[in-house]
């Protein structure tokens, strides 16, 4: 009985999901007679009110926002009450932005509301809706000339808003090529004369208010952005507003200053209060880096972000920003003598160094040089060490900007920046070093600057030392004193943090391929060898040892005469290493060691052509595939399995092919399972004889299911074909399942259920891959649809049989790769799992694991990742690390350093535990709901009812042992 | 004219002793109550007699404020309120009220206890001044009464600082105290708004430097320090129990955590720990970093830092030691200083400004032989080194004040007169603004201009507006008729001139102005009006011309009436009468051009310079 009213519903449920644009149009009533209802119904303001702000929530289609518009016009019209005339006004606006609208033909009414409207507030809305609606109608002239003299009419207005609003429009409207009011003969009359708009915009520069000047600057940078040339003119007016009393108007005009010294970098502009000229690009350098030490930190941040953008100053201008004591002399440099050089020399101001070097001395003729003046001098200081770290970072990225454009300047500033590794915020000191190796190709480290440099490496921040070693992978050096500094301080390093191995080694690599000529006069001295003694041999597993024949190494790669120096074990050592750490040991050509060249010379052999050979051998493997037509057919089998086994090591040879391959080695692996199940004899058997079997089949179905989930979540790049496939492979999987679990004979109120779900998936699998459907063609699902109408009104039993042979006449799905596929793939790099030091602790307390793992292709890792520990009992623990442990080294890489608790009260013996990092799933995040074309408003109502969710998680690296030895609790 | 006039009792190009006197729209504000080191008899107190020879000081005081806890502004606070008498409001912010009486009664102790003074203030009278402070909060303004208006704004320099910005009415004065602005680890910088004074009190005391970066200086400390302690040596640091020593102890305490150092940190005990405790609370007060962080962690709560005992001092191994006091002229540091000076590897180093005759003097000047008491001599084989961690302004971040703050004049105090001269050199060249450095007892009179606001009746706007343009241009001054009202006890009122005369119960008078004009015509008198009128009637349009049957003829508000002379019934006699209306008379002066009349240049000319 349950069973009919289940088919019944379904059968209802199907036409119905059939046509969902028709439900749409029914269910929308017309909202214009609606709203006009509702108006009409309200009796005062406050009701009228609240009718537009439900309304307000609900969206309007194209088609029918005309009417609304129309009819909240007419009761604009009647309307006393401001705020609901304010908010029809707002409402106009919002919907002239309806997609599919087009607002001209309200264009003359909203004009019209204008010219009676007495409130302020209303007129300034108004004046926001016409802006929206020009900025819809971009291609019309006439409309934005229209718009624009109603601008101009309104500029006069008393209060602020509607002198902004004004000015805005002109901002966005204002005509870019011809100047407001040449063209048009009958309405010019009313402008009073023919001006562009950028002498009326600039006319507000001056306005009492502060708002309406931060408007007007904002409106020319918006002429900018449209493309107007800023008339040179405005560059004083704007030099003017630099010292404005409101930082907002400050803020602008720094923009606006700079924008005009970008557009007339060479033209000359005078130097009041003396007779001499500058370049305009000079003298803007000059205001805005005067900005610098502004009261307010936003204009603070704002100038010295503005700074870095700012490259065709010159270059004793750029220089002076990192001066405290060059002041704005520089300014009359050509006629500077000798006595501003005794001056400074002298030292008229102390540096608060040296004690009593403030003892004053007899007064100097001060008029030759104007020293505490504005100018560009000292910005850059003063920015490094203001109290707001938003204007020290912005201060720093400047410098970068700079530094790179200018090699001279990329010297000067190295002492600054290296001083900001001492900053206290860790952001800042993270930033400057990135900063300094930007700009490291320009520079060569002294060494008491590599001095400074290197004293960060004990730090105690992992980011801060990872970020100073990839520095150091990038810096220049000038002596070979300065490469004994550097390894020193890192083997120091790598004592002090052990952890650091990798990233230490890495650098030592580059440090000695950089630098092959400054290493050679150390190696006897590094490798502690002596010319006539024999020195022990060093311990290989000591990684201080192995970091200096890291060094050695990279250094011997391009100087041939090196490997003389060596001593024996110094050879063997290298087989060693080469073998093992081949990523940070390069191929050496060593004398009598022919048979290490040979080796290596085969690895370096693949080109970039290899590629393409294997994307074509990828493809001839699955054309063959695609051969197979049904499932039953025979050497199917051997094809599969053997195409299976030359795909994976396809993958293991060609990294850049591993995720393709790997993807269809899975994929076919599936198949094969499902075929194997199929061929099963047990299908001709009677139940009860076959129930081992029964078993195999059952674990294959199982096996299919998970192999599914993987494919699905573990790749990244797929397409919606792909997922199709793989969830046409699922429902093959679930088809069997139900299969099986009708021969068990458990029970018929089990197998309706499950009948029930498994109908339920086919109709989803339908909805969710309705585009898909073409492609498969002769495939299960699409011979089950086929079938659907029979399915659903039939008895299990039925339904089971028919499942079975379709399942078995089914034929082979071919897969069609996509362009970019990649497996997510995840390297616990510590811990390594090699160490024989057990971690000791006190059992029934807690112990912190340091993890530190790579992960590859991985989206979202804050949300998927998780780490899983299994304890020697069997139990498993699953953590979900701090998405503060995710870092981003590079696009598609993210590291993950976090601490695991671990914690056991049972624990007696020392023993191993496992760790691996796994990768959650959830069917309902994934993203292969078609694109919802629904317009947003269907989208809430009509979302089909979720698929249950199906959750799992997939471990995605190998396990790695870490031996945990318990004390015993203390009583 | 109103005057400002400012007097300094100390800290008049000199450092020490804070302690001026401002005049200011018939208020008398005292700025700082402080004492002289350098001193130990009556001069070390500010010279209350020249404010008032017998009487109490609380009738010529309207109010005092302190900039800071630091003796030198706050030293002679009990004497003045209880010993001299002075009973009026006293303003400070909250950590200057909180640390201030532990540093009073520490210095009151030094001087009683161990000095055996007599006749210096007690503990209770620290209490007592104490009751009557009344704390300031950042950027508050408070109403001292009517017309006196108080604003404190940060200053950085110490936990509490502040400037305060005083007004009455339009007149007002800026004392920055001390300040400091480049932040530094545990102050951010002072900071004032473009509140145009027509007079600000700067400090000077760094008047001819301009200090490195600070991020040298702490580099240096640091690597100093660290390369010293790598070297198993020992480092001293003198330093004042409050302050400076905060500061590198912060400096010292991030670097040992970033640096993972192991090597202990002490600091001599003593009144510091009850202040820290101060520091801890008044966390709005510290920079960016501390005010960030303290919910994680209070940056006052040192983990590496800790209490030293004197028995430290022999222990084997490297160590950091803060000691008081900071010129190793005494106490602890001078303990350990003569400990440790005999062995190279060790290290002392200065943070700041020592006193001349101090040790801390000498061995900067490069001592290596000191004589102690009991004619020994040390030698010093340790490393001496000076780094000045002093939070005051260098001399651009004085010119950055000014400029924040725009002034109309300048006074410099707190700093040596030489090096005044030479700042105010600067000032004056820089901001073309007056720069005043007066001496102790000295008076400096700036006169003010102040504006003095008037109300305007609204009605009289708007028809005044009515007539104008639709929007008054702000750049154009514009004359308008109306009738100020000073009444007693209320401010100025400009109103139109009817409602004047109906407050103040008067009958309008009607001014009119006549004038007579002969005209030779020879048509009758009512003839030569009917051609007048019609002339008129032709040239003025646009206006009312009335012909009125009693022989008149009106044009707005202007009456002609013609009679012929008596000798010459030809000679006509024209008479003009208008009231007072400038408009109407233009007009009159515009519209009426006579000459077109037959001869009637010789009037027009009448006419003409009739108006």
């Amino acid at each position: 009985m349950l069973f009919v009213v289940a088919t019944v519903f379904l059968h209802l449920q199907i036409p119905h999901e059939e046509t969902p644009a028709k439900k749409l149009r029914l269910s929308k009533p017309s909202k214009s007679a609606a709203l006009h209802i509702d108006l009409c119904k309200a009796t005062n303001s406050t009701d009228a009110l609240q009718y537009l702000l439900q309304f307000a929530r609900k969206p309007v289609e194209a088609e029918s926002v005309e009417g609304v518009v129309r009819i909240l016009l007419e009761h604009y019209y009647k309307e006393t009450d401001n705020s609901v005339r304010l908010k029809i006004a707002s409402l106009l606006g919002l919907l002239s932005k309806t997609q599919g609208f087009s607002p001209d033909c309200i264009v003359d009414d909203a004009i019209n509301t204008l010219s009676n409207e007495k409130s302020h507030q209303v007129l300034a809305q108004l004046l926001e809706t016409l802006l929206i609606i020009g900025t819809q109608l971009p291609e019309s002239p006439a409309l934005r000339l229209r718009l624009v003299e109603v601008a101009y009419k309104h500029l006069s207005d008393t209060y602020f808003g509607v002198r902004n609003k004004c000015l805005q429009l002109l901002g966005c409207l204002g005509m870019v090529d011809a100047p407001l009011g040449k063209e048009n003969e009958g309405a010019g009359t009313s402008l009073g004369g023919l001006r562009d708009v950028q002498s009326i915009i600039s006319d507000y520069f001056g306005d009492q208010d502060p708002r309406v000047r931060t408007a007007a600057l904002k409106a020319m940078l918006q002429l900018h952005e449209r493309g107007m040339k800023i008339h040179q003119i405005i560059y004083d007016q704007a030099c003017r507003l630099l010292t404005d009393d409101y930082e907002q108007v400050r803020s602008a005009a720094v923009q606006m200053v700079w924008v005009l010294s970008q557009l007339y970098p060479e033209s000359i502009v005078p130097i009041p209060s003396s007779n001499e000229e500058i370049r305009l690009v000079d003298d803007a350098f000059g205001k805005i880096s005067h900005m610098v030490s502004d009261g307010s930190w936003m204009v603070r941040v704002q100038a010295a972000k503005t700074l870095g953008s700012m490259l065709q100053v010159s270059p004793h201008f750029l220089e002076q920003t990192l001066d405290k004591k060059l002041m704005s002399d520089l300014r009359r440099k050509r006629t500077a003598h000798e006595r501003a050089k005794e001056l400074f020399a002298s030292g008229e101001f102390s540096s608060g160094r040296k004690w009593a070097d403030d003892a004053p001395k007899e007064k100097l003729d001060t008029n030759t040089v104007n020293l505490i003046a504005s100018g560009a001098c000292g910005a850059f200081v003063h920015g490094l060490e203001d109290e707001m770290f938003e204007v020290r970072i912005a201060a720093v990225e400047a410098l970068c900007q700079l530094a790179r454009s200018s090699p001279s300047f990329a010297e000067k500033c190295l002492d600054f920046l290296v001083d900001m590794f001492n900053d206290e915020i860790e952001e800042v000191r993270l930033q400057s070093i990135h900063v300094l190796r930007e700009i490291s190709t320009h520079i060569t480290l002294r060494e008491d600057q590599l001095d400074t440099v290197l004293a960060v490496l004990e730090d105690s921040s992992r980011d801060i030392r990872e970020a100073l070693h990839e520095l150091l992978c990038y810096t220049n050096v000038s002596t070979k004193e300065c490469i004994q500094l550097a390894l020193l301080e890192l083997l120091k390093n790598l004592n002090k943090y052990p952890t650091d191995r990798n990233s230490v080694w890495k650098c030592l690599k580059f440090l000695g391929s950089r630098h092959p000529t400054l290493v050679l006069p150390l190696v006897p001295e590094l490798l502690s060898t002596h010319p006539y003694f024999d020195t022990p041999e060093p311990d290989m597993d000591d990684p201080a040892y192995i970091a200096v024949l890291v060094l050695v190494f990279n250094a011997a790669k391009s100087c041939p005469t090196m490997p003389a120096l060596f001593s024996d074990h110094t050879f063997r050592h290298y087989a060693y290493l080469r073998d093992s750490l081949s990523h940070l040991v390069p191929p050496l050509r060593l004398p009598g060691r022919k048979q290490v060249y040979g080796l290596d010379s085969v690895d370096s052999g693949p080109g970039s052509g290899s590629v393409e050979s294997a994307q074509l051998f990828l493809q001839q493997s699955l054309n063959r595939v695609s051969t197979i037509q049904n499932l039953e057919a025979p050497g199917a089998q051997d094809l599969l399995d053997l195409t299976t086994r030359d795909l994976l090591r396809l993958g293991e040879l060609q990294t850049e092919l591993a995720g393709a391959a790997d993807f269809c080695a899975t994929y076919l692996r599936c198949q094969l399972l499902l075929m194997k199940a199929l061929q099963e004899k047990l299908w001709n058997m009677a139940v009860p004889l076959c129930l081992k079997q029964n078993v195999t089949a059952t674990a294959a179905a199982q096996q299919i299911l998970e192999e599914t989930y993987k494919l699905e979540f573990l790749y990244s790049g797929l397409e919606s074909r792909q997922v199709a496939t793989i969830h046409h492979v699922r429902l093959q999987a679930k088809a069997l399942q139900l299969v099986l679990t009708a021969r068990t004979r458990q029970g018929l109120d089990l197998l309706i259920g499950s009948c029930e779900k498994f109908l339920q998936d086919v109709e989803s699998f339908q909805r969710l891959f309705l585009t898909e459907l073409p492609h498969l063609q002769d495939s299960f699902v699409d011979k089950l649809l086929e079938l659907m109408p029979r399915l659903s009104s039939c008895k299990p039993v039925e339904l089971v049989k028919i499942l079975q042979t379709t399942l078995r006449q089914s034929g082979l799905l071919q897969l069609r790769l996509p362009e970019q596929i990649h497996r997510a793939t995840a390297t616990i790099i510590e811990p390594t799992g090699e160490s024989d030091n057990p971690l000791r602790f006190t059992s029934g307390l807690v112990v912190a694991l340091d993890i530190d793992a790579t992960l590859e292709h991985v989206q979202d890792p804050q949300n998927t990742v998780k780490v899983q520990v299994l304890y020697p009992d069997g139990q498993s623990h699953v953590i979900h690390p701090k998405p503060g442990d995710f870092r981003k080294p590079g696009p598609h890489r993210h590291r993950l350093i976090t601490q695991v608790y671990l914690s056991h009260t049972a624990w007696t013996e020392p023993s191993q535990i496992e760790v691996r990092l796994l990768l959650a799933y959830s069917s309902s995040s994934t993203s292969l709901t078609s694109p919802s074309k629904l317009g947003w408003s269907e989208s809430l109502e009509s979302l089909p009812p979720a698929e249950a969710a199906v959750e799992g998680t997939i471990p995605f690296s190998k396990a790695v042992k870490v031996f945990i030895m318990p004390k015993p609790a203390r009583r | 004219m109103p005057e400002i006039k400012v007097t300094p009792l100390g800290a008049g190009q000199d450092v020490g002793r804070s302690c001026i006197l401002v005049s200011i729209g018939g208020k008398n504000i005292m700025l700082d109550c402080g004492m002289h080191m350098g001193y130990n008899d009556d001069r070390r107190f500010p010279d209350f007699s020249y404010i008032t020879q017998n009487g109490r000081l609380t009738d010529f005081l309207d109010c005092l404020i302190i900039s800071h806890f630091h003796l030198d502004h706050c030293g002679a606070l009990p004497y003045m309120s209880e010993m001299v008498g002075y009973d009026g409001p006293i303003y400070m912010t909250h950590p200057t009220k909180a640390i201030c009486p532990i540093l009073l009664e520490d210095f009151r102790k030094i001087t009683v206890d161990k000095k055996g003074e007599t006749n210096f203030f007690t503990s209770q009278m620290i209490k007592d001044c104490m009751k009557k402070v009344i704390p300031l909060n950042l950027h508050q303004t408070v109403q001292v009464d009517d017309e006196l208006e108080i604003k404190a704004y940060y200053a950085g320099h110490v936990l509490g600082a502040a400037m305060v910005h005083i007004k009455v009415g339009s007149e007002s004065v800026v004392y920055t105290g001390d300040y400091n602005m480049t932040p530094d680890r545990h102050l951010g910088a002072a900071w004032i708004d473009k509140c145009r004074p027509d007079i600000l009190i700067s400090e000077s005391t760094y008047a001819t430097t301009i200090r490195d970066s600070k991020r040298c200086r702490e580099r240096d400390f640091l690597k100093k320090v660290h390369e010293s302690i790598e070297r198993g040596g020992k480092v001293l640091i003198p330093v004042f129990a409050l302050g400076r020593a905060q500061e590198l102890c912060i400096l010292l305490e991030t670097f040992w955590e970033r640096m993972n150092l192991k090597a202990p940190i002490y600091f001599s005990t003593g009144l510091t720990e009850k202040a820290n405790h101060y520091y801890k609370l008044f966390i709005t007060w510290t920079n960016q970093k501390i005010r960030k962080t303290f919910v994680q962690r209070n940056m006052f709560e040192f983990k590496h830092i800790k209490a030293f005992d004197r028995s430290y001092a022999d222990n084997p191994g490297p160590m950091v030691v803060f000691a008081t006091p900071g010129m190793l002229h005494a106490g602890q540091s001078l303990q350990i200083f003569k400990k440790w000076a005999g062995n190279e590897k060790n290290m002392v180093i200065m943070p700041g400004y020592c006193v001349q005759g101090t040790i801390g003097h000498k061995i900067l000047n490069g001592q290596r032989k000191l004589e102690m008491e009991g004619r020994a001599t040390l030698d010093v084989k340790l490393q001496v080194e000076y780094m000045s961690f002093s939070a005051h302004a260098d001399a651009k971040g004085i010119m950055q004040l000014i400029r924040m703050a725009e002034p109309r004049n300048m006074l410099l105090v707190h700093g040596e007169a030489v090096k005044m001269e030479f700042l105010k050199g600067k000032i004056e060249q820089e901001f073309s603004i007056d720069c005043y450095m007066p001496a102790n007892g000295e008076t400096t009179t700036v006169t003010t201009n102040p504006s003095v606001p008037v109300d305007i009746s609204l009605n009289l706007l708007k028809r005044e507006m009515a007539l104008g343009g639709p929007l008054p241009d702000p750049k154009k001054p514009r004359t308008m008729h109306g009738t100020l009202i000073m009444k007693e006890n209320v401010s100025f009122m400009l109103v139109s001139s009817e409602q004047a005369l109906k407050e103040l119960g008067l009958n309008e008078h009607q001014l009119r102005f006549t004038c007579h004009v002969q005209l030779q015509d020879p048509h009758s008198d009512a003839d030569t009006l009917h051609r007048i009128y019609t002339h008129l009637k032709s040239v003025l349009k646009g206006y009312t011309i009335q012909h009125l049957p009693d022989g008149t003829v009106i044009v707005e508000s202007i009456v002609i009436k013609v009679s012929s002379s008596a000798e010459d019934s030809n000679t006509k006699v024209l008479l003009l009468s208008w009231s007072y209306q400038v408009k109407t008379w233009t007009l009159f002066l515009e519209g009426l051009p006579m000459q077109s009349k037959p001869g009637s240049s010789p009037n027009h000319l009448v006419i003409e310079s009739l108006f």
